[in-house]
């Protein structure tokens, strides 16, 4: 379902490389991680997914859709299909979670009625129904990641991009945010992750690609966390 | 369609009220600024009010000799009232003009005997006449000498034109006005001009505080009305509630001036104040809402690049 085409990414005029010549593909319903050292390349492999950065050379396929060649204009649309979940968590610090999750509901046109049901079922989904009506500000990291989850999620998107979901918390909100991104890749979402914890990767023993200096130097189907 | 506006004007609510600081900052600036407009205007029609006023005060008097025949002066008086440049021509007769002489001098002992042994009205008729506006009486005064040139000298209608007498002060009078008009307009333009472009910053510092959530909301999806929206609104709000307040500061500085402009300019600025009421606040609210709007939707379009 995302297809990637000989991806380069230069900057500079060619004299920084975030990536070179990258093909891979994911299917529907996979978990697939992401690792790497700081500057392999990953959040920008991300990037290039969701169309907020553009390649220097090759294709990024969603289904049969090369995604920059969609028109700005459709892009917020585009954009609806992929949840999307970042480190610092990328909340709206002047609503509460529950208006957070809302947001994105309300951004792609759902009625009144859809929102009522959805976003208490998303934050339940996530074990937050007891801070529904709490600000960001008043939340902990592991529970505003949470809230960033139940977002992206309720679209229910048929993609979730996560980049370093993990990378600000403690173990035990890194357990939970990892358990929970398991339980939605379950219920048949993809789910690409991009992380540098070792934990997460051994845990799961799902498919990982390792990158490095923005190659693709392995790609293993039930991998382990190897640098 | 429905269901997205109502969201927005939501969105735009909420957004005031949870940004209280950001929000009070952004109208206390505004309304300094649409203060400024609102006074200027005020100070401008004073000003112009009281040109007038002037203007008015200037005129030409032509003085008859005592024995010109009445008909020619009745004729002059209808060809300088066929002049455009003429407003108002003012007849005073022999009769009035002893009279009012009489009642100004009646305290001087020595003028009042001498005209009782002058036995007969000394004064002849005159015409006070009115432009519009003080830079056409050069041409009143030109027509005039012309009447006066034309005349028989054997029964002289003329005795004298004032408008020579007066010149100096007539020509500077012109110069001063058309200064000051100048510097009005300069002023005016020059405060309006720095009171757009404080507002426009102050709207751009608001929104900037908020280009993060700007583009978080661009990475969720939301197209760019249903970002845009809510922060056009607020602006609208911030120029209405400005708009308001600057006409509660204006009111008791108006009342408290009214009795001053009265005395000095004949012109009761607070009277102006109730009967321009309508005109002037929607003025203001009209100008605060579209410099908040124009600078809300300039402000933000830049962050809409993600």
């Amino acid at each position: 379902m995302i297809y990637f085409d000989k991806v380069s990414k230069l900057y500079n005029g060619g004299n920084a490389v975030a990536l070179a010549d990258v093909s891979f593909q994911v299917g529907p319903k996979e978990f697939v991680s992401i690792v790497g050292h700081s500057g392999a390349g990953k959040t920008t492999l991300l990037k290039m997914l969701i169309a907020e950065d553009v390649p220097s050379e090759g294709q990024v396929f969603f289904e049969s859709l090369d995604v920059h060649k969609i028109p700005r204009s459709k892009l917020p649309k585009f954009r609806r299909k992929i949840g999307t979940v970042f480190q610092d968590f990328k909340l709206l610090p002047h609503k509460t979670a529950y208006e957070n999750i809302a947001f994105a509901m309300e951004a792609s046109g759902r009625s009144d009625e859809d929102i009522a049901e959805n976003v208490p079922q998303a934050l339940a989904l996530v074990d937050l129904e007891n801070k529904i009506w709490n600000f960001p500000g008043e939340l902990s990291g592991g529970e505003k990641q949470r809230v960033a989850i139940a977002r992206a999620i309720v679209n229910q998107p048929d993609i979730i991009i996560a980049d370093e979901p993990t990378g600000n918390l403690d173990p035990i909100a890194t357990y939970e945010v990892v358990q929970i991104l398991r339980k939605i890749n379950d219920l048949g979402t993809t789910v690409i992750m991009t992380t540098h914890n070792k934990g997460v990767i051994d845990e799961l023993g799902r498919r990982v690609i390792t990158m490095d200096e923005g190659r693709i130097v392995r790609d293993d189907n039930e991998g382990k966390y190897i640098l | 369609m429905w269901t997205a506006f109502k969201r927005i004007v939501k969105a735009g609510f909420t957004g005031f009220w949870r940004n209280a600081f950001v929000s009070a900052a952004a109208i206390f600036v505004m309304t300094v600024a649409l203060f400024v407009i609102g006074s200027t205007l005020m100070i401008d029609t004073l000003l112009k009010v009281s040109l007038q006023n002037i203007q008015q005060k200037v005129d030409i008097n032509v003085y008859f000799v005592p024995t010109a025949d009445q008909a020619a002066i009745d004729q002059l008086q209808v060809s300088l009232e066929a002049l455009p440049d003429v407003v108002e021509v003012l007849y005073t007769s022999r009769d009035q003009a002893l009279e009012e002489f009489s009642i100004r001098h009646r305290n001087d002992k020595t003028i009042m005997q001498g005209l009782e042994e002058l036995g007969e009205n000394p004064l002849g008729a005159s015409l006070s006449i009115r432009a519009a506006e003080t830079s056409q009486y050069e041409g009143i005064a030109a027509f005039l000498d012309q009447q006066q040139a034309q005349e028989d000298p054997r029964s002289p209608l003329i005795g004298e034109i004032n408008f020579l007498k007066n010149r100096e002060a007539i020509d500077r009078l012109t110069s001063i006005i058309a200064a000051v008009e100048n510097a009005s307009y300069i002023t005016l333009t020059v405060l309006i001009l720095a009171s757009v472009l404080i507002t426009f910053n102050t709207i751009r510092l608001a929104i900037y505080t908020s280009r993060e959530e700007i583009s978080v909301m661009r990475l969720v999806g939301a197209s760019n009305t249903f970002i845009r929206g809510p922060f056009v609104l607020q602006g609208i709000m911030y120029g209405v509630v400005a708009g308001i307040l600057a006409l509660l500061i204006m009111y008791p500085l108006i009342v408290w001036l009214g009795p001053a402009t009265e005395s000095f300019f004949q012109f009761n600025i607070f009277t102006h104040f109730v009967t321009e009421f309508g005109t002037l606040s929607l003025t203001l609210v009209g100008t605060g809402i579209v410099l908040g709007m124009v600078s809300s939707v300039l402000a933000i379009t830049r962050y809409l690049r993600v």
